[in-house]
């Protein structure tokens, strides 16, 4: 397609084009909220694991300091190819977007379980034993005194992890998953200008972590109100 | 048959021994003081009984029961019977005061919450905190952190009730709050342990005062015999270099 941008500006903006690039956007979100929220859960249980001290526990903690040093010492394409590769002998049936969200999975909870350990760390251990000389259980211990104590320390790295995760997803063109990126390049295939293919791809990657700061940021004065300014 | 029995009880720190074969015991009701220089292991006895430094050997016995610090059922069995105001007070942080003193009647004791919290609010009262139920522990002075937390060990209904330096955090004009608060609860049926350098408070309400030394029991005796009367030398001189200052 050739002509002047205001040319090309109509022929770009249709409801069919619209539509590619909303499928796209909603795929990248996909990933990035699927595999980082999932990360979040992983994470969080890693993170609890590794901080356990039952003796019997003591190969799960070392399985889980081996993934979580692994996976954040890869560079994110190589998690890529490996979960490609590795799904191929085990789940052959999984598309793409799967694939990739797996990969997303992994990296987030590797990240996200150190996060959350530096977190629950942060919470003195006095507050842990004033809780179990109350006799409170593990899973209160966690739940009601340590983990709400720790989201102050948890949630703005975490969100940070996360907004910058949504760029890394753009890796994922490699595989052919058509995410945002992989769309602006589709569109510079069809002839538009990179001008307006990428222009629109800047725009919605923006408007993404835009509203996921935003909503972060919410979060984190609900979870970690500060009552002493 | 006595409330609380020690037997030879050793403890350790980091694989340094801190008591050695400690023996002690208290009736019900009584006011027990345990006096002596830093790291005379006050504080690991009291931190040995309620298991968060599990004891190495010995025998701890509760009306004639016996505690097996190995055991998770036994520990939980004995923190049914017996709690603890720390020195640092290790309020929860995140909690309102009136859930720090709910929380265990709640989660633990199978309590209904307006019943806890009516408890609560009369514990509060009785430690002079009614009005701050809403208010978060970092917006309380030391004194009445250290008031919350006495309620909040008190609610869940102790028959032992341990006390490390609870005074020992607090700023001097705070000091006197919280002694009064224990002094009302003493002669009350409740079995007090106390680890304290607020000598002149020790003197005026233990039934037993029990000074130690590097781990292990110089001397028991009645507050008037060992500040007055001390049978062995380490407390005299204790007891003097206390006094001269």
């Amino acid at each position: 397609m050739t002509g002047s941008l205001a040319d090309q500006l109509a022929a770009f903006l249709t409801p069919a084009n619209a539509a590619f690039l909303l499928g796209a956007l909603g795929r990248t979100l996909l990933m990035t909220v699927i595999g980082c929220g999932l990360g979040f859960v992983f994470g969080m249980v890693l993170a609890v694991l590794r901080r356990s001290e039952t003796p019997w526990l003591a190969p799960l903690r070392f399985a889980a300091l081996l993934l979580v040093e692994t996976f954040r010492r890869l560079p994110f394409l190589v998690i890529l190819i490996l979960v490609l590769f590795g799904t191929q002998l085990l789940a052959p049936e999984l598309s793409l977007l799967g694939i990739a969200t797996v990969a997303v999975t992994l990296a987030a909870t590797a990240y996200l379980s150190e996060i959350i350990r530096a977190g629950l760390e942060s919470v003195p251990r006095a507050q842990v034993e004033g809780a179990a000389a109350l006799n409170l259980g593990s899973w209160d211990i966690y739940w009601r005194v340590v983990l709400p104590q720790s989201w102050r320390v948890i949630l703005p790295p975490a969100a940070a992890f996360m907004i910058m995760f949504i760029k890394d997803t753009s890796l994922a063109s490699h595989l052919g998953v058509v995410e945002l990126t992989f769309s602006g390049k589709i569109f510079i295939n069809r002839g538009f200008s990179p001008v307006l293919g990428f222009g629109a791809v800047l725009l919605l990657y923006y408007a993404l972590s835009a509203l996921l700061a935003r909503m972060a940021a919410r979060l984190e004065t609900y979870l970690a109100p500060s009552r002493n300014p | 048959m006595h409330h609380l029995e020690i037997r030879d009880l050793t403890a350790s720190y980091g694989g340094n021994p801190v008591l050695r074969g400690v023996s002690l015991d208290a009736d019900r009701g009584e006011v027990v003081s345990l006096i002596g220089p830093s790291g005379s292991g006050k504080s690991t006895l009291l931190r040995a009984l309620i298991g968060l430094t599990p004891p190495t050997g010995g025998d701890v016995r509760i009306a004639g029961a016996p505690v097996d610090y190995r055991r998770k059922e036994s520990v939980r069995e004995l923190r049914r019977r017996m709690s603890i105001v720390f020195q640092q007070f290790n309020l929860f942080q995140n909690m309102c005061v009136l859930d720090n003193v709910t929380i265990a009647p709640v989660r633990v004791h199978g309590v209904t919450r307006a019943e806890a919290e009516e408890r609560g609010r009369e514990l509060l009262a009785k430690v002079g905190m009614a009005e701050k139920c809403e208010a978060y522990p970092d917006q309380l002075s030391g004194g009445q952190q250290q008031r919350v937390a006495i309620a909040r060990a008190l609610a869940v209904r102790p028959e032992i009730l341990l006390l490390d330096e609870v005074t020992s955090a607090l700023d001097p004009e705070r000091v006197g709050e919280v002694l009064d608060t224990i002094r009302a609860l003493a002669g009350g049926g409740i079995t007090m342990v106390l680890v304290s350098h607020e000598m002149s408070f020790v003197r005026e309400i233990s039934t037993r005062v029990v000074m130690m030394d590097q781990g292990q029991v110089i001397e028991t005796g009645s507050a008037e015999q060992i500040f007055v009367r001390p049978e062995t030398e380490r407390t005299r001189a204790f007891i003097g270099s206390i006094i001269r200052h």
